[in-house]
């Protein structure tokens, strides 16, 4: 009879050389990777201060209170040559934000109509929608660009016979001109007058919900909305004598005076951008809304919904949750584009550190502020878009 | 009981075939259907005309002087008659220009069998290496007879594909690298690989020219001297490198946790596991974002011409800038507008269809 004998247990794990240990060696690697990193930063830091030194180029943030010299286009804020290179950047910084924002909201209403019209069941439409989204996207941003301010520039009629679509604008070869409402104190009480109108929309908007789940009958919304929206403003607009008067641009005998200037310039990057966005826009929101399922549609029909009423109160909702990341993406990419203002020459934050490099030679500066700023937005902008998307993503999805 | 009688076979309602049916399913189905047919019509019929006539009828197609074209309506064609070896090559010496044109085409053609799945082999990377070498030995010249010709001369759509193709070829591994980076369980290489990737994705491409053009100058020790292109280069790698790593990184995400297990049960190693398991399945995945990334650092080059490197946007522009010919701006951009529509779209298609070949759009 065989016997078993006790398999022998070593009373000690073997031992691993130190250099087969994993955790070891992970942590040689990272040391490893860190210092060359490091060494590359010192060897990178080391040339540039010795080639600094060796051009006497001067180093330091103190240019920025310096005199700037150049004189800006347009700004937001009033801008003088005799004002610093700081200020110059910070009213690059204001341009920058104004032309995205303005290109965000059109390229999102041009791109929902473009994305909603490629899944038109109207053959023409279908077509054409197709044609712009594949004809916008496939070029370079830069070539519209160009090409924008080309057509505007070079086809655009000269001033002394500009366009007059409507009355108060003028479109000619240096850009739109129109017509703005002279201030008046009453403006302010009209603006909080809309405001008010507002809440009390949403506020009833809430009741009326309220009053539908409760009764099961719904009270009229459209009427009491308009009211509150356009009736309270009107109200006060009629109360105060109606102050209502137009700066009116006139032609003078070389140029025109008064009213507000869109710059050849501004019109050129933000139907640029906004058009070629747009295009991105579209393919998203035709995306999201081919992501929902073909059944909730049909299942929304088959409760009796109108068509109109499956797409705002199914359709869309769902559609939306799959729209908003991509679509953030899009509006980074083109807050990140307007930096191609520098081409048409629209003084934005690219190209007045551009003209600040150019003036100084404090190359390390200018693009370390550039890119910290253009960070920042777009750090914020995801952000921002990440707590909304918290908001609208269904709360017990996995 | 009914006896029912047999149904005789019968032709479709003549209004339900052909053209009639057409018509009335996609453009007049309903009242606001047609409302919205005849809108667009009545806007075509009012935008098409005059740029049809500016296209076509009241161009200048063949080549005739400036003075011509000035008093004709439409577009001026001979405008890219006369500059179309500028447009197309830069300033590439003139006598020189076959060159560039048979590297384009190798350039082409390499891109061309790279589309073709049965080429999916080792020997395409074999082929890659001799078509660059190639190209390198064309564009630069300098041995078997050949002049010697600066990059700095180098321009057009030649410099456009090397660009973009050199871009990707170099920014791939690098953004794999940093993908796998990114993933990984060790702290300092994933927050240096997130840092990265997040700064680059975070500026514009222009800051990056920028930097590259002003600053790399200073980086280096001084003496040394690298030519214009090598800096725009670089800069369009590292660019394109955080990109490529976020699209990559969707692969990887993708491969199930079970591949990589039983992997390393099998007692694969980290970089056996990674080339022989995981990588392969996840770069198939995402094959066609990487062609994406194609096309965008294809469209992105020409931001090079902003730090004055002749690619086919600027040597267009340096075109348009003759004062001969200055009037005709918008035919040059429509002209080079389509090159790039071409190559695009066509890429484009081929990732679309890709997509539905490799079946990774339709997966959830």
């Amino acid at each position: 009879m065989t016997t078993f004998q006790d398999p022998v247990v070593p009373d000690k794990p073997p031992r691993v050389p130190l250099w087969n240990n994993p955790a070891v060696r992970a942590w040689v690697y990272q040391i490893v990777v860190m210092g060359l990193v490091i060494a590359l930063a010192i060897y990178l830091v080391n040339n540039t201060l010795t080639n600094l030194s060796e051009r006497s180029i001067r180093t330091g943030f103190d240019f920025l209170d310096r005199e700037a010299g150049f004189r800006m286009g347009e700004s937001i804020i009033p801008i003088e040559p005799s004002d610093s290179f700081g200020r110059a950047l910070f009213a690059g910084f204001l341009n920058t934000l104004k032309v995205s924002l303005l290109s965000i909201v059109l390229c999102t209403v041009l791109g929902v109509l473009i994305g909603i019209a490629r899944l038109s069941h109207n053959w023409l439409v279908q077509k054409i929608a197709t044609f712009y989204v594949e004809t916008l996207r496939n070029i370079p941003i830069l070539l519209q660009l160009f090409f924008w301010y080309a057509v505007i520039t070079g086809t655009f009629p000269n001033s002394q016979e500009a366009w007059k679509p409507l009355p108060g604008v003028f479109i000619s070869k240096s850009g739109v001109l129109h017509a703005v409402p002279v201030a008046d104190p009453a403006h302010v009480w009209i603006g909080l007058a809309l405001l008010m109108g507002i809440v009390a929309t949403v506020v009833y908007g809430r009741w009326v919900r309220r009053q539908q789940r409760d009764t099961g009958r719904r009270p009229p919304m459209l009427w009491p909305a308009l009211g509150f929206l356009l009736g309270l403003p009107l109200l006060v607009f009629f109360a105060y004598g109606a102050p209502l008067a137009w700066d009116l641009p006139v032609m003078g005998r070389f140029r025109f005076t008064g009213g507000q200037e869109i710059t050849p310039e501004f019109l050129a990057l933000w139907l640029g951008l906004s058009f070629y966005t747009a295009a991105f826009v579209a393919e998203v929101v035709r995306g999201g809304i081919q992501a929902v399922d073909w059944g909730q549609s049909e299942a929304a029909g088959a409760l009796g919904l109108r068509r109109g009423l499956v797409l705002r109160l199914v359709v869309l909702p769902q559609a939306l949750r799959v729209i908003i990341p991509p679509t953030t993406n899009q509006y980074l990419n083109l807050t990140k584009n307007s930096s191609l203002a520098v081409a048409v020459g629209y003084p934005e934050l690219t190209s007045v550190t551009d003209t600040t490099l150019n003036q100084t030679g404090q190359a390390v500066e200018c693009i370390t502020i550039m890119m910290a700023i253009y960070l920042a937005i777009s750090l914020s902008i995801s952000a921002g878009m990440n707590v909304y998307n918290r908001i609208v993503q269904i709360p017990d999805k996995r | 009981m009914t006896v029912l009688a047999d149904p005789t076979p019968t032709a479709a309602p003549r209004d339900r075939i052909g053209v009639v049916e057409w018509l009335r399913t996609r453009l007049f189905s309903s009242v606001g259907n047609t409302i919205l047919t005849l809108a667009t019509i009545l806007l075509l019929w009012f935008a098409l005309p005059p740029i049809a006539n500016w296209f076509v009828f009241d161009a200048v197609w063949w080549a005739a002087p400036p003075e011509v074209c000035r008093a004709a309506q439409g577009a001026c064609w001979a405008m890219i008659h006369e500059k179309h070896r500028l447009i197309i090559f830069g300033r590439y010496p003139y006598a020189e220009h076959w060159r560039p044109l048979i590297a384009m085409l190798v350039l082409i053609g390499l891109i061309g069998a790279s589309t073709h799945r049965p080429f999916w082999r080792r020997e395409l990377f074999a082929a890659w290496g001799a078509g660059l070498l190639v190209m390198a030995v064309l564009m630069w010249g300098g041995i078997f007879g050949l002049t010697f010709v600066e990059t700095t001369l180098w321009g057009g759509l030649p410099l456009t594909l090397i660009l973009t193709t050199v871009g990707i070829a170099v920014a791939f591994p690098w953004g794999v690298l940093l993908a796998l980076g990114r993933q990984s369980q060790m702290p300092i290489i994933r927050t240096l690989s997130i840092v990265y990737i997040e700064l680059i994705r975070g500026v514009p491409l222009i800051s990056l020219l920028f930097m590259a053009s002003f600053m790399f100058p200073l980086f280096m020790p001084s003496g040394v001297q690298i030519s214009s292109l090598l800096r725009a280069q670089v800069a369009i790698i590292l660019f394109a490198g955080a990109y490529l790593a976020e699209v990559v990184r969707g692969g990887l995400q993708a491969v199930p946790r079970g591949q990589v297990e039983a992997a390393r049960s099998l007692g694969l190693g980290y970089w056996p596991t990674m080339w022989k398991i995981v990588l392969p399945q996840a770069i198939r995945m995402v094959i066609p974002g990487i062609v994406n990334s194609f096309i965008s650092t294809f469209k992105d080059t020409s931001l090079v011409a902003i730090v004055s490197l002749t690619d086919l946007m600027l040597a267009a522009r340096q075109a348009v800038g003759d004062p001969e010919w200055r009037a005709f701006g918008i035919e040059g951009y429509v002209f080079i507008g389509l090159i790039y529509l071409i190559f695009c779209y066509l890429m484009s298609r081929y990732s679309q269809r890709l997509e539905v070949q490799l079946n990774t759009g339709r997966k959830r």
